[in-house]
């Protein structure tokens, strides 16, 4: 291959990477563009607000809104949702992957189903039941029904990320005198570790985003999360969008998960893949 | 999760399918008695997000002078719906997390059917000294189940400017003013590209407020005194027909079939509107902007004469799965006595009850839009009381925009909203 | 000679050397250990509300009482009525929710397969800042569905931006198929990051020797993506679809915020669903709900015989013992 086909590839993919990049930013700059402006050019369509004001912002983390305690209950919810998820789906995911056993596609066809119902439907049932264990305005009773879109999303995920690897590797560290545990933890989970990180993060949105159950679940200022404390913002007056402040507030939820992602990523890939047999 | 939209949408997922799985589990609680109000103790108050923070400050004064009886303030999302929504939750598994909540006014009836709310003893409450219309709202089949906190209605906003330009020298008390004073204008250079009217046209509660207004405004009436729907008839049509035809003749701009509250509000200070109905939130919102000095209000202007607006505010009801319903009546009097509601008047600019406070001097130097809005809300007409009203407003929605939109004639729109609205009370 | 596990659940089979005697006679066993707390947990959540929700399909709205003006305590046992409610009476409302939500579905899902499939591999190629890039496309799914909702209704407004760019003065929430097209817009916006993450996952876990293989075969670039790549990322690719699938079969929020409630032309048969929730009418909305859980169930019934071998492998190696190991 000589140097200019390998400079015009690679330039094909820069360009690519541009649009794909483009194409997912565009949109969200505008979001960014919209919270930048002040509550008079609100309905502005210049691609630079002028004057940048970030009265968004402040109203956003007016000490009323709770938003900064909002934002730890989701990171909280989320993040016990998210540990929990993978790591029961890890066990199960792994019998699906690696074991033989009666009734495997019907179990996964459950799995699947049960994530198939409609949340709202689920929402009023779960309701009576907390209040009688007086769960209400726990973060229990957020994220044990968040297991019902987390955790199949999550076995179906891994149990495919897991039958990618290859049998023989398992099967050579265990002549070499691993258990069954020790292959699995030393030689899949770190080859595997892109799957289960991407997962862990797919999860980990799913669960931020989550609306219905947090809102019906907890009464108090002090439990709510961010994306009801979003659902609470307002204008001046009822009638009033607050638009401006409602996308300040997308912003502050999307931009902390992307940061966490980028600061993450190469941490827990490294040290899922730290444990690799060599 | 918008004020109104975002909210609207997950809030409203939310109760949608959720009842869903609880629905036969009532086992017959028997409220059908006339309830009594004991029990005193802490209690909360359930409302919307408070827009103003001038509710917290309130409810301090009450637990300053209540310590044994104190208030908790449960603030539900912003949007209408998704309040519905948690309040009929509540209501379904009969919790008493809710005491004292605050209702829209068109949800009364509906919660009073299904006994999600006690009816109150009359006598506790000054319900003569408020404004009569208001009153209506909150009463089902005679009896007073919600106190009005707070009302709402519908003006004329115009452009003082331009028609005294043009040589109009009052603002329009009809239809037909109002189009001749548009042509008027529409010959000055400075009226180029402008649109006479709009109001609020989108599918969703403000057509339906739209159409009640220019329903009743030409003399005619959704339902009758006894909740039965009554829209078929030639009144009601050339109520429908000044809209249908407005947006014919590009009278109402094109786009104002997707307009909300805020769309025209925005259309209006950008000067690309005449004449708009609103609400008075509008009013200083525009004083900040490009038309500021350059509008005034009215009341709504109607076919032969000065037309009627919808109602809008929020009444005050006890839940009945409640505990502490003794303190619930004396915390709902507290916060509609008048001279607290002339507080929320003052810092929240929540139109009051009470028509006294219509007439206060002091009041109207700070909003000189309220002798309008007195004016507006005596002859405002309720939108239909009716248990279903869900179904009303969408089967409203439904034709209202068919007609709009020249899917249908007005005629047919009328005929087959009133067969939909028949089904809809015959429930 | 390599599916050890295999043989645990038949336990006759003469067993490999390299195998745990141990491990693989309580395979069965293991498994039932591995797999139940997860069902556990699923039966809690999951299971008991939609068997409620099942029995309230059964049941009518309640009614009104017209001399005291109230409406009574209980619901009526109907049976099957409202099913045949929502095929009879409101046919017509239901079948055009029904194609809609068909319709959105295969074409937002659609797009997002290509859409994803393409920014994976652009993804996949090694360069400086691929962390950044991979993070900047997490953004759109990162964003809450609603606040998306908001911002494309912004977008899309009547003065709005998307106005200004096409220079046109088309009303998007108006019915019609533009706001059809709105609303797929929006959602492929937001989704088509989900399977483009879960297809460069895939991509990553592939063995670099396989590539170096066919390189070495001198395989083409469009060969090397028909005939090693897309086999390979299948199961990770086809996962990402069906719960894309199962999402977009149950359309709500979306089409709800930025077009509004009640518009023909975008409704699906969740809002009919919600709809008469709202009303106070449980037991339809059940109904509708158990409808709609039955085709999304229908789809996903399809996805896992699609991808029986490559994911559950149990049915295929029983019966050939071990060619399924063979081509991995």
């Amino acid at each position: 291959m000589t140097t200019s086909t390998a400079r015009w590839r690679n330039g094909l993919v820069y360009a690519g990477v541009v649009a794909v990049v483009a194409y997912c930013l565009a949109p969200f700059y505008w979001m960014l563009v919209s919270s930048l402006r002040s509550t008079g050019d609100i309905f502005s369509t210049s691609l630079i607000p002028s004057p940048v004001s970030f009265a968004n912002y402040r109203a956003v983390f007016d000490p009323t809104q709770g938003f900064g305690r909002a934002l730890l209950n989701s990171l909280v919810v989320a993040g016990i949702t998210t540990v929990l998820a993978l790591l029961l789906a890890t066990f199960t995911a792994y019998a699906m992957a690696r074991l033989e056993f009666r009734f495997k596609r019907l179990i996964l066809t459950l799995i699947i189903a049960t994530s198939m119902f409609p949340v709202v439907s689920i929402v009023v049932p779960l309701l009576k039941l907390f209040t009688d264990i007086g769960w209400i305005n726990t973060y229990q009773a957020m994220i044990v029904p968040s297991m019902s879109f987390a955790l199949p999303l999550a076995v179906w995920n891994l149990t495919t990320f897991f039958r990618q690897m290859p049998d023989e590797l398992e099967h050579a560290a265990m002549v070499d005198g691993c258990t069954r545990g020790q292959a699995f933890r030393k030689v899949i989970v770190p080859l595997a570790a892109p799957g289960i990180f991407t997962t862990a993060i797919i999860t980990f949105i799913a669960a931020w985003n989550e609306f219905l159950i947090a809102l019906s679940m907890t009464n108090k200022p002090g439990m709510q999360t961010a994306t009801v404390a979003i659902s609470k913002f307002t204008g001046a007056t009822t009638y009033e969008t607050p638009f401006g402040s409602q996308m300040a507030a997308g912003v502050l939820v999307t931009v902390p998960l992307v940061v966490m992602v980028l600061l993450f990523q190469r941490r827990i890939v490294a040290g899922l893949t730290a444990g690799a047999a060599k | 999760m918008t004020t109104r939209t975002t909210t609207r949408a997950t809030a409203l997922a939310a109760t949608g399918l959720l009842l869903a799985a609880c629905g036969s589990s009532g086992s017959g609680s028997g409220q059908a008695g006339a309830p009594s109000f004991e029990g005193r103790g802490p209690i909360t108050y359930v409302a919307g997000k408070d827009t103003t923070g001038t509710v917290q400050p309130m409810l301090d004064r009450w637990n300053k002078a209540h310590p044994k009886e104190k208030v908790t303030f449960i603030q539900l999302p912003t949007d209408a719906d998704a309040q519905r929504q948690q309040m009929i939750q509540n209501a379904e598994t009969k919790s008493d997390a809710y005491t004292v909540l605050s209702l829209d006014v068109v949800w009364t009836s509906e919660f009073a059917a299904h006994q999600w709310i006690d009816k109150l003893p009359e006598k506790r409450f000054p319900m003569s000294k408020m404004l009569k219309p208001v009153v209506e709202t909150s009463r089902y089949r005679g009896g007073l189940y919600a106190v009005p906190s707070s009302s709402d209605g519908g003006m004329l906003y115009y452009r003082t400017d331009l028609l005294k330009k043009a040589g109009v020298a009052q603002p329009p008390t009809t239809w037909g003013e109002m189009t001749g004073a548009c042509a008027k204008v529409k010959r000055l250079p400075e009226a180029k590209g402008m649109s006479c009217y709009a109001g609020q046209f989108q599918k969703y509660e403000g057509l339906t407020v739209n159409f009640a207004e220019a329903v009743h405004s030409a003399g005619g009436r959704v339902t009758d005194a006894n909740g039965r729907p009554d829209v078929d008839t030639p009144e009601a049509k050339k109520g429908l027909d000044f809209l249908v035809d407005s947006f014919e003749d590009r009278t109402i701009p094109k786009e104002a079939i997707t307009y909300q509250e805020e769309d025209g509000r925005q259309a209006f200070q950008s000067g690309k509107l005449l004449f708009l109905r609103n609400w008075p939130y509008m009013y200083s919102l525009a004083e900040k902007s490009g038309v500021k000095g350059k509008f005034g209000v009215a009341p709504l202007p109607g076919l032969n004469g000065p037309g009627s607006s919808s109602l809008g505010g929020h009444n005050m009801a006890v839940s009945s799965s409640a505990r502490n319903k003794a303190t619930a009546l004396d915390f709902i009097e507290f916060m509609t006595s008048e001279e607290n509601t002339a507080t929320f008047l003052r810092d929240a600019s929540l139109a009051p009850p009470y028509a006294a406070l219509y007439d206060d001097k002091a009041l109207i130097e700070q909003y000189p839009y309220l002798p309008v809005l007195k004016e507006s809300v005596l002859r405002a007409v309720p939108r239909p009381r009716v248990v279903p009203y869900g179904d009303v407003t969408s089967a409203v929605q439904q034709e209202t925009y068919a007609a709009l939109t020249g899917e249908k004639s007005s005629a047919q729109a009328l005929r087959d909203l009133q067969k939909a609205l028949r089904k809809a009370v015959a429930r | 000679m390599t599916e050890v596990p295999a043989q645990a659940g038949a336990g006759t089979r003469p067993q490999p050397p390299a195998a745990r005697g141990r491990a693989t006679a309580g395979a069965g066993r293991l498994a039932a250990l591995l797999v139940s707390p997860t069902l556990l947990v699923l039966t809690i959540v999951v299971l008991y509300p939609t068997l409620m929700a099942l029995k309230e399909s059964l049941y009518g709205p309640k009614g009104l009482d017209p001399a005291t003006g109230f409406i009574s305590d209980t619901e009526p046992f109907v049976g099957l009525l409202n099913y045949a409610d929502i095929f009879g009476e409101a046919g017509a409302r239901f079948w055009n929710a029904f194609w809609n939500t068909t319709f959105f579905t295969v074409v937002t899902v659609g797009l997002e397969t290509v859409i994803g499939v393409a920014m994976a591999l652009i993804m996949h190629k090694a360069f400086r800042g691929r962390a950044l890039v991979r993070a900047g496309i997490l953004v759109p799914w990162a964003v809450p569905t609603a606040i998306s909702g908001l911002l494309w209704r912004w977008i899309f407004n009547s003065d709005g931006v998307a106005n200004a760019l096409l220079g046109q003065q088309i009303l998007w929430t108006t019915e019609g198929f533009h706001a059809k097209v709105a609303v797929i817009v929006a959602e492929v916006w937001k989704t088509a990051p989900f399977i483009g993450l879960l297809v460069l996952a895939g991509l990553q876990v592939i063995p670099k020797e396989v590539y170096e293989a066919a390189r070495m075969d001198g395989a083409r670039p469009v060969r090397r993506f028909w005939h090693i790549t897309l086999p390979l990322v299948k199961p990770a690719l086809l996962v990402a679809v069906l719960f894309r699938c199962m999402d977009a079969l149950r359309m709500f929020d979306l089409p709800y915020i930025l077009v509004g409630a009640q518009k023909h032309s975008v409704e699906t048969l969740s809002m009919l669903a919600q709809n008469e929730a709202s009303n106070v009418r449980f037991g339809p909305a059940s109904a509708y709900a158990v409808i709609l859980f039955l085709y999304v169930f229908l789809i996903a019934l399809a996805f896992v015989r699609l991808l029986g071998t490559d994911l559950v492998g149990a049915e295929a190696v029983a019966n050939a013992g071990c060619s399924s190991a063979v081509g991995r």
